[in-house]
Parts: C-alpha cells; sequence; structure tokens
C-alpha cells in the first residue's frame, strides 16, 4: 500500500518490526518505568502539591494536571525514541544502510521510524491512562468525561508530532551533545508553560505565546476529553499539530537523504 | 537485451570536486560471475554502490536487469530484485542471527511463516543452523560475513553484489565462503564481486575488470588476460648480492624482467628454455618456475607502490 509522499506501508512496517523485536526482548523491563512515572508525579505532584494549590484555585488539582501529564508522557515517549535511539541508527550503526539495500528507501525508513516513535508514545501516554482509570476504579474520579474513548488516537498525534520534530532535529545537528538544547529549551519549557500545571492565561499574553508550542495543543486536547468541556476550538489544536505532522513527513525523508545519501 | 544483466556506458561518480569513478564501461551477463579487482580507493565500492542503488549516478548510463539505474526512478524495482552483502558489516547487533535474517526477509513480500522458513533455509546454506539464537556479537569474523551473504539471499535475488566478502578471513573461512559462492553460480546466479584476491578472482571470475583511479584499466577472461598481459610463465631468481654480469644473457630471454630487493622475475613464453639458460649462467643461484597469475597482471597494471 502506498501512502502520500510515496511511501510504501509494508516496507515501512518492516523497519517498525524490527523495533517491536528488539524492544520484546526486554519489553518487561521497559514497560514498568511507564506505571511508575505516572504514579510518582499523580502522588507527589497532585496529591502533595495539590492539597495547598488546590485550596487557592478552588478545584481539584490533581484532576487538573493529569491528563496534560498524560500528554506530555506521550511527548516524551516519541521524543527519547527520536532523539539519542535515532541518532545512533543514523550516525552509529549503518542500521539504515542494510534497510537501504532492500527494496526499502528513504521516505519508507522515516516512516517507520515514525510508526515506532509513535508506538512508543502510545505505550508511555497509555500506561498514564491505565494508572488513570485506576484512580477511577478506586473512587478518586480523575476521568469525568466520555471523551476519554478518543483520548488515545490524540495521544497518538501528539506521538507523531514530536517524533517528526525529534526526527527533524536529529538529521540537522552534527553531534549528539546538542540534544541537551532540545531538552533544556525546548522540551522542558513546554512541560512547564503549556498549561499543564496552571492555565496559560495566569501569565500574561500567556494564551498567545502557548498557541506557537504543539504541546499546548495536545494538552488542551487531552484535558478537554478526559474532563470536557468539548469545543469547536479544540478542532484548532487537532488542525494545528495535524498541519506540523504534514510538513515534518514532507521535509524529514528529504533532509535525511540528504545526510545519509551520498 | 534482456540477457545482460547490467550496462553501464561513460559511468561516472563524483563526491564534490573529487571523480572517484571516472567513466567506465562494462558489460555484464546473466549467469555470469564478473569480477571488479583494483587496489584500495580505486573507486570499485562506489561502483557497486551505483549498481545496488545506495549511491546516485553522478554521469552516464547504468542499467541494471533492464530498468535505468542513473535516474533513480526505478530503485524500488531494481532494488527488488539485487542483493547486497555489503564491504562493511553492518548486521543488526541487537538481534540474533536468525531475527536478523527474519526481519530483512520482511522487506520483500514474505510473512512471518515464510520470512522464519526463508532463515532457516539460508542459514543451513551457509551451514550456520546451529548458531540461528545466538547474538551476532557472539560469531567470528567468518561467519558473521556468511550471515552477510545469507542475507543478502533473504529476496531470492537475480543478481547479488558482493563487495569485498572474503577480506580479513583466515584461509578456512576462505574457503568456506568460496564453496558457497560456487554453489550459487551452479544454481546460475548472477554474481558481482569486488576483491583484492586474486587468487580469488581466478578460482570465481568468468570474466573481471581492473580499476585503478576510477577507470578500468584491463578487461577480459582470467587466463586472456594473463596471456595478454603477462606470459604464461615466470622463473624467479633469487640472490642476496646483486646478480653477475652474465644474467642480462638470461634477461635477454625474457619478454619483460621485474627486478626486486631479493629477486628477478623473468615473464617468459618457454619456461623450459630460461630454466636451463639459468642453470647455465647462473648456475649457485636458486630458480623456481611457476604459473603466471592475475597478481603478475595487477602488479604490472597497477604498479607496485601503495594505492593512498
Ligand atoms: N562518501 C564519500 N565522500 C567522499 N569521497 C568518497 C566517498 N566514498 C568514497 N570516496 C572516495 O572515492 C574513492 C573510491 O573509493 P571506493 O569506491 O571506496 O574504493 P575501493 O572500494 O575501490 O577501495 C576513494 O578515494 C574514496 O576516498
Ligand atoms: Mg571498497
Amino acid at each position: 500500500m502506498l501512502l502520500p509522499g510515496n511511501i510504501n506501508l509494508r516496507l515501512a512496517t518492516a523497519v517498525w518490526r524490527r523495533n517491536f523485536t528488539v524492544y520484546r526482548h526486554t519489553w518487561l523491563l521497559n514497560i514498568l518505568p511507564n506505571f511508575f512515572e505516572p504514579v510518582l508525579f499523580l502522588l507527589g505532584m497532585g496529591v502533595g502539591l495539590g492539597f495547598y494549590v488546590g485550596r487557592g484555585m478552588g478545584g481539584d488539582y490533581l484532576a487538573f494536571i493529569a491528563p496534560g501529564l498524560m500528554a506530555s508522557a506521550a511527548m516524551n515517549g516519541a521524543s527519547f525514541e527520536a532523539s539519542w535511539n535515532m541518532y545512533i541508527k543514523m550516525n552509529f550503526s549503518r542500521l539504515y544502510d542494510a534497510f537501504l539495500a532492500t527494496p526499502a528507501r528513504m521516505q519508507d525508513i522515516a516512516f517507520g521510524e515514525l510508526m515506532w516513535a509513535t508506538t512508543r508514545a502510545l505505550i508511555y501516554g497509555g500506561g498514564f491512562l491505565i494508572v488513570l482509570i485506576g484512580f477511577n476504579v478506586a473512587g478518586r474520579p480523575i476521568i469525568t468525561s466520555w471523551g476519554v474513548l478518543i483520548v488515545v488516537p490524540v495521544l497518538a498525534l501528539i506521538g507523531a508530532t514530536f517524533a517528526l520534530m525529534g526526527q527533524w532535529y536529529t538529521t540537522v545537528i552534527n553531534t549528539i551533545d546538542l540534544y541537551s538544547y532540545y531538552w533544556t529549551l525546548f522540551l522542558t519549557p513546554m512541560f512547564l508553560f503549556s498549561g499543564i500545571f496552571f492555565p496559560v492565561d495566569d501569565i500574561p499574553h500567556g494564551r498567545l505565546i502557548a498557541w506557537f508550542t504543539p504541546l499546548f495543543h495536545g494538552v488542551e486536547l487531552t484535558r478537554a476529553l478526559c474532563a470536557g468541556p468539548l469545543a469547536w476550538v479544540h478542532l484548532g489544536n487537532l488542525a494545528y499539530m495535524l498541519a506540523v505532522c504534514a510538513l515534518l513527513m514532507w521535509r524529514v525523508p528529504i533532509r535525511m537523504s540528504r545526510k545519509m545519501v551520498k | 537485451m534482456p540477457d545482460l544483466a547490467v550496462i553501464a556506458k561513460g559511468l561516472r561518480k563524483k563526491f564534490g570536486d573529487f571523480v572517484a569513478v571516472d567513466g567506465i564501461d562494462f558489460e555484464i551477463a546473466r549467469g555470469e560471475c564478473f569480477g571488479f579487482l583494483g587496489p584500495n580507493g580505486a573507486g570499485k565500492t562506489t561502483t557497486m554502490r551505483m549498481i545496488y542503488r545506495a549511491s546516485p549516478v553522478s554521469g552516464g548510463e547504468l542499467t541494471v536487469l533492464g530498468e535505468d539505474a542513473a535516474s533513480g526512478k526505478k530503485d524500488h524495482a531494481i532494488k527488488r530484485v539485487v542483493g547486497v552483502v555489503p564491504q562493511e558489516n553492518n548486521l543488526d547487533t541487537e538481534l540474533s542471527v536468525r531475527e536478523n535474517l527474519e526481519i530483512i526477509c520482511r522487506f520483500y513480500d514474505l510473512n512471518r511463516a515464510q520470512s522464519r522458513k526463508r532463515a532457516d533455509e539460508l542459514l543451513d546454506f551457509v551451514n550456520l543452523g546451529e548458531r540461528a539464537n545466538d547474538k551476532v556479537d557472539t560469531l567470528s569474523g567468518g561467519m558473521k560475513r556468511r550471515v552477510l551473504v545469507a542475507r543478502g539471499l533473504c529476496g531470492d535475488p537475480q543478481l547479488l553484489v558482493l563487495d569485498e566478502p572474503t577480506t580479513g578471513l583466515d584461509p578456512q573461512a576462505r574457503h568456506n565462503l568460496w564453496d558457497r559462492l560456487h554453489a550459487l553460480k551452479r544454481k546460475s546466479a548472477t554474481l558481482i564481486l569486488t576483491t583484492h584476491y586474486m587468487d580469488e578472482a581466478e578460482q570465481l571470475c568468468d570474466r573481471l575488470v581492473i580499476m585503478d583511479k576510477g577507470k578500468i584499466v584491463a578487461a577480459g577472461k582470467p587466463r586472456e588476460l594473463i596471456a595478454k598481459e603477462v606470459t604464461p610463465h615466470v622463473v624467479e631468481v633469487w640472490h642476496n648480492e646483486p646478480l653477475p654480469e652474465s644474467s642480462k644473457e638470461l634477461f635477454a630471454l625474457a619478454k619483460r624482467v621485474e627486478q626486486l630487493s631479493d629477486r628477478a622475475m623473468l615473464y617468459v613464453d618457454n619456461a623450459e628454455e630460461a630454466v636451463a639458460a639459468a642453470a647455465r649462467l647462473l648456475p649457485n643461484h636458486e630458480t623456481r618456475v611457476r604459473r603466471a597469475t592475475l597478481e603478475d597482471v595487477f602488479l604490472k597494471i597497477t604498479g607496485r607502490k601503495l594505492a593512498e
């Protein structure tokens, strides 16, 4: 099957399968931290910090931050995969040379890696979702809207957006040390100021600035889906992420070819 | 012409201003084993990479299995039927030997069960069935190279490109691999291989070209090349001190004489005559007669100085 951009889905799936096979060897070791992290965050910040903050904002702080934290978990899962892991594959391991000797072309490899990074995002975000459902079941309701039924595809979209941004950065840099900038100047500020911990309107021009950051759109969507209410404006959030994905799905294979095909 | 596997006309490759392949012409028939010989840096790998579509063509014409390879538009179709054994080991160290093959099989329309079957068949073919579950890193160099050959066969290729398949292997491992390549030849697969082992080229190649500095400097069948470029026999006269005046008369019998520090190599048509003359003129020197090899051709054409 051919996707736009002349991507062969079967070949991309073969790339995905290679990563899945490696992951499967150590899946138990890999998957557990995906549950520790949400529990720690929710207990530490939601319950602990929330005890003080909640009185100020007049609501349930745990329920306020949980959906945004889930979005950021998807962001992290995709980012790890598209940064160091992919940099090593591109620059040191010659893995892609082996793929390129098969019928696969660069766009197939890029899309297979995107599928895998999105899978990782779903594993991270899904771990979070399961913990949230656990809170609900245990009588501490965080999810209060049926919108949650479609939160998984949204987590996938968040994952794909950050996977593509990470991949693009990976094709631009010439030393692996530059990822610290990607984290400290891009991902961490977004984590702090995209409305996960406090409403973006609380700082001057906060909403305007946040509109330019991809994570904000993810947080808006996951929060609306978990706790309502859904509004037309959320289609804008969706469109923003889809537009970023479309642009980078076009650019990333071009940049990868430029870097790797000599 | 469907019986030609590869046709190159004026094929060129530039890296920036540097010309790595400088307008070469060759034709490779289906079912033949075709060799590229040459010193390091001659442009062999670059030529291979253009054939198996890992590297864009800078100029000239290149047709692979009937498809135009120069434009890059038919890469998918070409790569479907070309197998690759690269110069550098790029096996996946995070996977087992069998998984390495299974994953690559999945790139060629095979489902899980078929991939498993093909992987096991190929591991048997290269005599590595017992190591199927081992990690790649635990294999010896020769075994890794055989896994690479097996991996190159995953797509059941019509043409297999092997870039220095035996470099760095010990004699046993080389012969083991030659044996597998002979088996492939018997199945009338088209093989292209690069090597700097002359005995390998003589053993395996039906025809070959010698490359030097991006150009083809000789082409033909191994025996023909030897007949054309050098004489059938070489008489070596070994010495510790400079040879006496009387050697001049002996040298006159040779088509060409090459003087090394410890021996003189006489390229002669008639070995018996030369040996008799040597016994008469230089009775105290050790002489040896041997068949001329491709190595003599290679050294005559590309010279004795070290490349690079
Ligand atoms: N990616 C590249 N960029 C620049 N020069 C290259 C590149 N690849 C090969 N070369 C140069 O092209 C020449 C031919 O290399 P190669 O085809 O690998 O030779 P061989 O395989 O015959 O040893 C060498 O001088 C090499 O340095
Ligand atoms: Mg080479």
